[in-house]
Formats: structure tokens, C-alpha cells, sequence
């Protein structure tokens, strides 16, 4: 392995980060939005929409990415009325073809996700918020949301490792991003094993910056899983010897 | 409407051979990827679980690079790179330029290497679901190791595997996809072509989605056959 070569290959990518940051980051913001409002409607039933969605989520798993964002990129092209009227001006550009496909994409897993989280929250939980006088909007901000939230955190952490990787597949649709910007430099050079090597490593070290933050939230938001602090300790042991 | 369906349909004009022969390329290269990957998961699976200290550390190494790692820079590797060590050869009989895999062999291996990585972890959380009475009842009946693997440990693990394989193999489905870039005829490159042949785009790439769509709801309900043949007698 060259690797003089594989410096300027990384230096090369390094442009191409940013892109696929913030395709990941902004799809994956959108795309949870979408994919809590999917959820609510889904787990709350409420009709004509729940089959919608249903629909919706069954036909977005069941097909490849690669073919949601061509039909949006290429396909949608093919009808002069979306040509004529104000969205060409977005859907002419790749980057918010890509960026739309990766929001509906990530959202029809998400909701999936979301949903089994807000099933498993437990029954007593939500009475116990009715016996205190709450419901609506306030019982689903204040419980049971955020027990949802600690229980889909480990699988929605997949799902931000897997976006990471679907960004790639902007490439395909010109954007420069790291896979974009590697495609170029392999059929430039031939050289596909320091290319690869090159942007392997800056994915894995985005994924493992991903599963650091991810774990992070995970002690966060489970308390009752962390060590204790010090400070507890010491009053707890002060407790014990005056009676 | 008609249109699209004389277009869609078998006569000389029609495109329907065309796109169900590259479905059916679809399902080949998919389905050759997920077996590698499934005897590459085996062999990683049982690294995993009775390797000693570096073979673990390899195995480990293994399933976290290829999962953090974009399919589509496997196939680049697969693609360009099988052309690193084909082309010299190919120049030394006379044979100009570059010459690499066919996309068939390239996309199925890096299919394979993919998917061997989500393999193991499916085979080996399968391992620890089956009983260890079950497997020493099987030591106790003086079955000699390969014996009771064949009868016991395989068609066990199996069993606790399908639910985990049936999604790689959806997984695997859709990543075929991505083959396209090789050239490989199969759906998505068939509907490149189509859809630039007619200026048609939307109507091909609609009908490349329908037909994975066929696929997998297909590929689901056999599955869950599988499923329910393979856990009777369940408690």
C-alpha cells in the first residue's frame, strides 16, 4: 500500500465530510418528526390516515432507497406539471432530491421503531399520570414520551449508524459527497483499495462518534442506571450513624 | 394508460422480458450473495463464540468495520479492485485495457462480505438462544462433534435463526440494488436503461419498485412459512 498516496487521498475526502454530515444530521431531524407523527397516528388509530401510513411505511421498507430517490431525482422529471410549478425549483436540485428521499426513507423505519416504544410504555405509567390530573398533550409530553424515548434510543441508534452509511447513495445522484468524491478518485487513479481504505476510515469514525453521543444519552436518560454520585454516598452513610 | 401497458407488456415493443429477466438477475446475485454471506456468518458466528483470542479479535474487527462501512464502497472495492489483479494478467495474454469481475461475480461477493457480518450476529444471538441442555443431551448420547453439529446444533440454531435471516435477506434484496453501478442487468440498471431508451423515467424506476416490492412481500410470506414449519412442536 502506497501510503503517500492514501495522505492525499484523505485530504481529498475531507471535503466531502460536511456534505454527508449534514445530509445525515438533517434527515435524520426531518425523518424523526415525521416518523413521531407517523407513530402517534399509528398507535393513537386515528382512522382514515392510520392506513395511510400503514401503506406508506409497508411500501418505503419494501423497496430499495437507491429506487425512492431516482424516482424523486429522475422520475419526477418525466411530468410538466412538476416542472412548471414552484417545487422544481428544489426538486431540480439533487441535493434536496437526496435529502428528501433519505427524510422519507428514514421515517417509515423510525416510525416503526417509535411506535413499538410508545406500545411498551407501561399501563400503570399512563394511569398513574390520569390519577395526577393529566392527559393529552401534557401526559404524552411528560410521560409518555419521554419513556418511549429511552426505550427506542438503542434501536434509533441503528438507525442513525445505517443513515450514516444510506448518505453514500447521494453520490449517486452527483452529489460530492465522501462516497462521491472517493467514486472519482478510484476511476481517476484505478487505485480502489487505498480509496477505499481512505473513506472506510472516515465513515467508522463518524459511526463511532455516533455511538459515543448515543451511548451518552442512554446513561442520560436512564438515571436510575447510573452509579450513584458520590455526594449520595456520603449523606446516605452520614444517615446510618446519626439515629 | 394503455401506453404503459403495451410498454410494460410482451409484445415486440414491450419491455416486460426485459425487466422480469433482470428480476430475475436481481434474485439470482441476491440470493448468491446471501448464501456467501451466510457460510461467511457460520464460520464468523463460530469464531465468535469457541475462537481463541485472535480469531475473536478478527471476527470482532470483521462484523464492526463491514457494518459501519457503506455497501456501495464494498461493491467500488469489489468492482475496481478485482481489475487491480484481473487487468495485469488479462494484458499478459494479449488482452487490452481494463478488464475486472463480471458484475455478477463482484456484486455477489461483495454482497456476501456484507451481509456475512449481519450474519454472524444473527447466527451467534441464535447460538445462545438454544438450550445447553439440548447440546449436552446430544454429548451424553456419544454423538461425535461433526454428528451432533449436522443434527442437533444446525437445524436448533436454525430454528431460532429464521426470524434474523429473513431480515438480512430482505436487507440483502434491496443492497442488490446497488449492484446497478457494475453495469450487472439487473432491475435497476434494466430501468436506466429503459427509462433512457423511452425518456420515461418515473414509469421505469415506478415499475423497478413494484417489482422489488413483489419480491419481498414474495420473499416475506415464504419466510413465514419457514418460520412456522421450523418451530413446530414449540412449546
Amino acid at each position: 500500500m502506497d501510503f503517500e498516496f492514501l495522505g492525499q487521498t484523505f485530504l481529498k475526502l475531507l471535503p466531502g465530510i460536511p456534505v454527508t454530515l449534514e445530509l445525515a444530521t438533517l434527515s435524520l431531524l426531518l425523518g424523526a418528526c415525521l416518523a413521531l407523527a407517523f407513530a402517534v397516528i399509528r398507535v393513537r388509530r386515528i382512522r382514515p390516515l392510520n392506513w395511510l401510513v400503514i401503506g406508506y411505511v409497508y411500501v418505503f421498507r419494501g423497496t430499495p432507497l437507491l429506487v425512492q430517490m431516482f424516482i424523486i431525482y429522475y422520475g419526477l422529471a418525466q411530468f410538466p406539471e412538476i416542472r412548471n410549478s414552484f417545487a422544481w425549483t428544489y426538486l431540480r436540485e439533487p441535493y434536496w432530491c437526496a435529502l428528501l428521499a433519505l427524510v422519507l426513507n428514514t421515517a417509515a423505519y423510525g416510525s416503526e421503531i417509535l411506535r413499538g416504544a410508545l406500545l411498551s410504555v407501561p399501563r400503570g405509567q399512563i394511569m398513574a399520570a390520569q390519577a395526577c390530573g393529566m392527559s393529552g398533550f401534557l401526559l404524552f409530553r411528560r410521560i409518555s414520551f419521554p419513556i418511549a424515548l429511552r426505550q427506542a434510543l438503542p434501536a434509533y441508534g441503528n438507525e442513525f449508524i445505517l443513515m450514516i452509511k444510506a448518505t453514500s447513495l447521494a453520490s449517486l445522484v452527483t452529489l460530492a459527497d465522501v462516497t462521491g468524491i472517493a467514486a472519482r478518485i478510484i476511476a481517476e487513479t484505478y487505485r480502489p483499495v487505498e480509496v477505499f481504505v481512505a473513506a472506510g476510515t472516515i465513515y467508522l469514525a463518524i459511526s463511532y462518534g455516533l455511538i459515543l453521543l448515543v451511548r451518552l444519552a442512554e446513561t442520560r436518560l436512564n438515571p436510575d442506571q447510573r452509579d450513584p454520585a458520590p455526594v449520595a454516598r456520603v449523606d446516605a452513610a452520614r444517615k446510618e450513624v446519626t439515629p | 394508460m394503455l401506453d404503459t401497458l403495451t410498454m410494460f407488456g410482451f409484445g415486440p415493443e414491450g419491455w416486460g422480458p426485459a425487466m422480469l429477466r433482470a428480476a430475475a438477475n436481481t434474485v439470482a446475485v441476491a440470493a448468491a450473495g446471501f448464501a456467501l454471506g451466510g457460510g461467511l456468518g457460520i464460520l464468523v458466528a463460530w469464531a465468535k463464540i469457541a475462537g481463541n483470542a485472535p480469531l475473536r479479535w478478527l471476527a470482532a474487527a470483521y462484523t464492526t468495520i463491514l457494518r459501519g462501512i457503506p455497501d456501495l464502497l464494498v461493491i467500488y472495492l469489489f468492482y475496481f479492485g478485482s481489475g487491480l489483479l484481473l487487468t495485469p494478467i488479462a494484458n499478459m495474454f494479449g488482452v487490452e485495457g481494463f478488464v475486472s469481475f463480471p458484475g455478477f461475480v463482484a456484486g455477489m461477493g461483495a454482497i456476501g462480505v456484507v451481509s456475512g457480518a449481519y450474519h454472524a450476529e444473527v447466527i451467534r444471538g441464535a447460538f445462545y438462544s438454544v438450550k445447553a441442555g439440548e447440546l449436552e443431551a446430544a454429548t451424553a448420547m456419544g454423538m461425535p462433534r461433526l454428528l451432533k453439529f449436522r443434527r442437533i446444533t444446525l437445524p436448533l440454531v436454525a430454528r431460532h435463526a429464521l426470524p434474523g435471516l429473513g431480515n438480512v435477506w430482505q436487507m440483502v434484496l434491496k443492497e442488490s440494488a446497488l449492484i446497478s453501478v457494475t453495469g450487472l442487468v439487473e432491475i435497476m440498471r434494466q430501468a436506466q436503461i429503459g427509462s433512457s431508451f423511452t425518456r420515461q423515467p418515473f414509469t421505469f424506476y415506478f415499475a423497478a419498485g413494484v417489482l422489488f416490492l413483489t419480491i419481498t412481500i414474495l420473499s416475506g410470506l415464504i419466510f413465514n412459512r419457514l418460520e412456522h414449519r421450523y418451530s413446530r412442536g414449540r412449546a
